[in-house]
């Protein structure tokens, strides 16, 4: 590969504005990435939450995405404990949605008559969030560069209307774009008076071996079981008193308007990246993963019931329109 | 007449639920076609599809049904007519049929004289019977997943409905459904066209038109271009064929509109990693064909099929971008190759107490000791049957067998588990003899797949399987209806399979006895083996339905000579002689059931002093005879020989009934008759119940 093509395909960061630009042309407000752990996009309120209940969104945001256990020390050219989701939610989607999706390759440079692309079944699942969907991985040359997904079920309920969920997997598709075998190797940025780039292993490799030490050498069991069940007790105890403000006869709607469900989420996600911390440390057995996953799976399913529902209560009010998009 | 075209438009169809799916609807098409009597005579049906698209063309279609004359009967004359008037009841029933009261006639019936009337039911119009009965069709196509996608709406289907073509003739049918209605618009490739819609103008003109699109609909067409493009891009190695793999051909075909073929090579390198984990990661993860050398080894190349057309400015882009998506796979499973040899297969056996086999039956190191207890138990009884078995290889191969499930490269590959455990034993200095039994441990795993190689592997596969049966049945998980989540089934058709088609001295009863069970899961577990047994049978051995039921109703515990049984009564069940005999005995059967029925004691002997008519001394003499003769035979496994024995009874059966009246009026004689069919019967169903066979 001569130099001269690299410097023709875009960098890391302008894969991310040039795909962020396309979406925001095509009606979506843009959202930063949630500020909690996350192990997927997917996981972000702006998707678990928003795809609940009738009110439609168009909405994307990149997602730094954690997963402990998949972290190599900075030695894996294609394994992170962190990676960047670009995550597009469309409800409902628009007619001829996938000609869209690919119009958005072609704004990052991608020539789809120099390619193969392919739209394979791939359904997606996650049932610690009881959701569930149906869709493809998205193959080109033979690379999964997205996944796309109808949502059908979310917090064990049906959804209407259904959301469609474009998830980029932001380093693949780099590698992608500017033929690279090792993910360290991604231009990042290149400045544009000196021309001097910086790649994705000057940004990320120290985090990478950092976060990849704690998850697996140092990260202290006693005290992140201690952490999981606080998480939950807490969580657990929101979703209690839930039940109890959230109800028709209640005429305080200004209460259940401001009853924190979200809190309740993020207690709820702590446990979930805790789980995986847990999980990467080796402190969990096979037969307790059941169990936990099953106690996590009570608070996220739990949250989304509870959130449908003050949507439900609230959807009259003023308040909760313009609220809902904060 | 006209032809008839429909097509639907989706968004990418998943690979696997294609083919059935287009069967189906031309299933479908056809017959509400035919229901409705709009099929002309000679009319044929054909389908297509592609991953965006199902459709169907009808040639010989009836623009119009044809009007349809009904006779009806009404009320009788006497209540229709007062005095020459009609009465209400004469009114109501001209309403009924659509004509005056004038027109309505009379007839004789039994009963009387009744009104009655000639009405015809005007046919519709073959378009408006479509528009209102297609999508009714189109609701009831079976897929294994479907989805809702209309805001609003329960419908469901496989994916979203992007367009339908519906022509009848030059004419448009407006069917709806879905959220969409036909016309004649439908879509090209999605790279290769223009990406505007084009119109289909004429049924017959839709494959052509489509072709010009950039589309094979005609999946045959389609997987023959792949076969030649696969033939021909692989000549470009010399010496060199890629690997046949029907299910991966249907699998490429389903995927791709204007498919071709591209050439990509690894480095030689990776050649140093075990074939089938390199052929997984081809053909399962990347949908590659394996390229092999003239000796047959594997070849550092790979052949992708791609749904673009190939041309010397995309091939060199694509084949690059495909043979870095495989570089990092062979990376991560040579990675996971040599991380996981760092721990031997022997320090991983106390890693097996965190792996849980299931909640209630403890951990894979709980399942490994019993395996190991039961492997020896059917190992002593196989060797005190003349088998010659290496034992301690098979304790090892049990201790061992499970432990490759908590390696890396198990938890990347799943479907290479027991061959991973195989190799890793090989390649760690475990005797030959052990590791092979390990890389056997799951075969057969499908009706295609051979046995283990090695008797020590058959034992160590039958005991891993009893336990596991065994231990749901104790658990009461037996299978029901279509719910088998444990594969329960599959475990034990493979067991019938291994009892079958090895050479280990091992019964149905033997597998059931060493799993120590409780009486009534015992009885359970009889009956649910009886059922693979019939099916392996049938569906392995291809023996027919009666044939099956009886060679199994002489016994179906030794399964390597139930299946001698029964491939010799297939044998002999085409001549003549035999279907005489076996109708025979069916009566004999029905004779000595009926006299149980009524409770007549039947003599344990023939006595030969009572039998008087000459047919009945002959058939006597003569089944004692061939009797002898058959018990030697069978003795000996010549089943069809002793068959065809059997058969030389027929001219003495048939005589014997031309002649002889069983129940005779004198007790004695009807006594001793019976006496006779009841020996018969005894002596000759040692091989196969011979009522059971129908006569074609």
């Amino acid at each position: 590969m001569s130099s001269d093509n690299v410097k023709k395909s875009l960098t890391f960061q302008e894969i991310l504005f040039t795909l962020q630009k396309f979406w925001a042309e095509h009606g979506c407000v843009l959202q930063q990435p949630y500020d909690l752990e996350v192990g997927a996009g997917t996981m972000s309120p702006d998707t678990f939450l928003r795809v609940l209940g009738p009110k439609p969104i168009n909405i994307a945001y990149a997602q730094p995405s954690r997963r402990p256990a998949d972290g190599r020390y900075g030695e894996n050219p294609n394994r992170l404990f962190r990676h960047t989701q670009l995550q597009v939610i469309l409800k409902p989607p628009p007619e001829r949605v996938q000609e869209l999706y690919l119009e958005s390759l072609v704004a990052i440079g991608i020539d789809l008559a120099q390619h193969d692309i392919k739209f394979e079944e791939d359904n997606w699942e996650w049932p610690v969030g009881g959701a569930w969907g149906v869709g493809w991985q998205v193959m080109l040359d033979g690379q999964e560069i997205t996944q796309f997904t109808y949502f059908q079920q979310c917090g064990g309920m049906d959804l209407d209307p259904i959301s469609g969920e474009i998830t980029y997997g932001l380093e693949r598709l780099a590698q992608f774009v500017q033929d690279l075998d090792s993910v360290y190797d991604i231009v990042w940025s290149r400045d544009a008076v000196t021309g001097k780039e910086l790649t994705y292993g000057d940004v990320r490799l120290h985090e990478e071996q950092q976060f990849s030490a704690y998850s697996f050498d140092y990260a202290d069991v006693a005290s992140l079981w201690k952490h999981l069940e606080l998480y939950e007790a807490e969580c657990l105890a929101l979703l209690e008193r839930a039940k109890i403000l959230l109800d028709e006869k209640n005429e305080d709607h200004q209460q259940v308007l401001r009853f924190p469900v979200m809190g309740a989420y993020e207690l709820a996600l702590k446990c979930s990246h805790t789980f995986n911390l847990l999980d990467a440390r080796g402190a969990i057995s096979v037969t307790e993963r059941v169990g936990v996953m099953a106690r996590i799976r009570t608070l996220i399913v739990g949250v989304a019931k509870i959130y449908a529902e003050q949507g439900r209560l609230t959807s009259g009010t003023a308040a909760a329109t313009a609220g809902a998009a904060a | 007449m006209a032809d008839f075209l429909f097509e639907i438009g989706l968004e990418e169809v998943p690979a696997r639920m294609i083919a059935a799916a287009q069967a189906e609807l031309q299933k479908r098409t056809a017959a509400l076609l035919e229901r409705e009597h709009l099929l002309a005579a000679g009319a044929t049906a054909v389908s297509y599809s592609t991953p965006r698209r199902l459709a169907v063309l009808v040639k010989g279609v009836l623009e119009q049904q044809p009007d349809i004359t009904e006779e009806t009967t009404g009320p009788a004359v006497k209540i229709a007519f007062k005095d020459g008037v009609p009465t209400p009841a004469a009114e109501a029933f001209a309403r009924k049929s659509g004509v005056a009261v004038s027109d309505l006639r009379t007839i004789e019936t039994p009963k009387g004289e009744y009104l009655a009337a000639t009405s015809v039911k005007k046919g519709r119009s073959a378009s408006a019977v479509i528009a209102d009965e297609l999508p009714k069709e189109l609701a009831g196509i079976y897929w294994a997943k479907n989805m809702r996608w209309i805001p609003g709406s329960n419908e469901k289907f496989v994916r979203p409905i992007v367009w339908m073509v519906c022509v009848l003739g030059e004419a448009v049918v407006p069917v709806s459904f879905g959220g969409k209605t036909a016309g004649r618009a439908s879509f090209g490739h999605r790279v290769l066209s223009s990406g505007e819609p084009f119109e289909v103008q004429l049924p017959e003109s839709y494959l052509a038109q489509l072709e010009g699109e950039y589309v094979l609909a005609d999946v045959e067409v389609r997987r023959q271009k792949i076969r030649k493009a696969l033939d021909h891009v692989t000549r470009t190695v010399a010496g060199a064929r890629w690997r046949e793999d029907e299910p991966l051909v249907d699998a490429v075909t389903h995927l791709t509109e204007w498919p071709d073929v591209l050439l990509g090579n690894f480095e030689a390198d990776y050649l140093k990693l075990p074939e089938e984990v390199l052929v997984t990661v081809m053909r399962d993860h990347q949908k590659y064909f394996a390229v092999e050398d003239a000796s047959g080894k594997l070849a550092p190349h790979f052949l992708t099929v791609t749904n673009i057309e190939l041309g010397e400015e995309n091939a060199p882009i694509i084949r690059q971008g495909n043979e870095r998506v495989l570089r990092a796979r062979f990376n991560d499973a040579k990675f996971f190759w040599e991380f996981d040899q760092r721990t031997p297969l022997v320090d991983r056996v106390k890693l097996l107490e965190n792996v849980t086999f299931q909640k209630d039956l403890g951990s894979y190191a709980k399942k490994s000791e019993r395996v190991r207890s039961l492997a020896a138990k059917l190992a002593s009884v196989a060797t005190s049957r003349g088998a010659t078995l290496d034992v301690a290889a098979i304790d090892e191969a049990a201790t061992l067998a499970k432990t490759d499930l908590t390696t890396e490269l198990v938890k990347e590959f799943t479907e290479l588990q027991g061959a991973i455990g195989g190799l890793y034993a090989a390649s760690q200095g475990v005797n030959a003899t052990v590791a092979d039994a390990i890389y056997d441990q799951y075969l057969p795993a499908s009706a295609k797949d051979e046995i283990p190689r090695s008797a020590e592997g058959i034992v160590l596969g039958l005991a891993d399987r009893v336990d596991t049966i065994t231990g749901m049945f104790g658990l009461g998980m037996e299978p029901t209806g279509s719910k088998d989540p444990f594969a329960l089934r599959r475990a034990a058709n493979s067991i019938v399979r291994l009892l079958s088609e090895s050479s280990l001295n091992l019964k149905v009863s033997d597998v059931l006895a060493v799993g120590d069970l409780k009486p009534e899961t015992a009885a359970k577990l009889q009956a649910f083996f009886s059922e693979r047994i019939d099916f392996y049978l049938r569906e392995g051995c291809d023996q027919a339905y009666d044939v099956v039921k009886a060679a199994v109703a002489a016994g179906s515990d030794d399964l390597r000579d139930l299946v001698a049984r029964a491939e010799a009564v297939t044998a002999v069940r085409g001549s003549e002689d035999f279907l005489a005999v076996s109708a025979a005995f069916k009566r004999m059967k029905n004779i000595l059931t009926q006299a149980a029925e009524k409770g007549i004691a039947i003599p344990s002997a023939v006595d030969v002093s009572v039998l008087a008519e000459p047919t009945e001394i002959a058939l006597a003499a003569r089944s004692a005879e061939v009797a002898t003769g058959v018990e030697i035979l069978r003795a000996a496994g010549d089943y069809r020989t002793a068959l065809e024995a059997i058969s030389t009874l027929r001219p003495q059966v048939d005589a014997f009934f031309e002649a002889v009246m069983v129940m005779a009026p004198d007790e004695a004689v009807r006594k001793n008759r019976l006496a006779l069919l009841q020996r018969i019967t005894r002596d000759f169903s040692r091989i196969a119940d011979f009522s059971e066979i129908v006569s074609s």
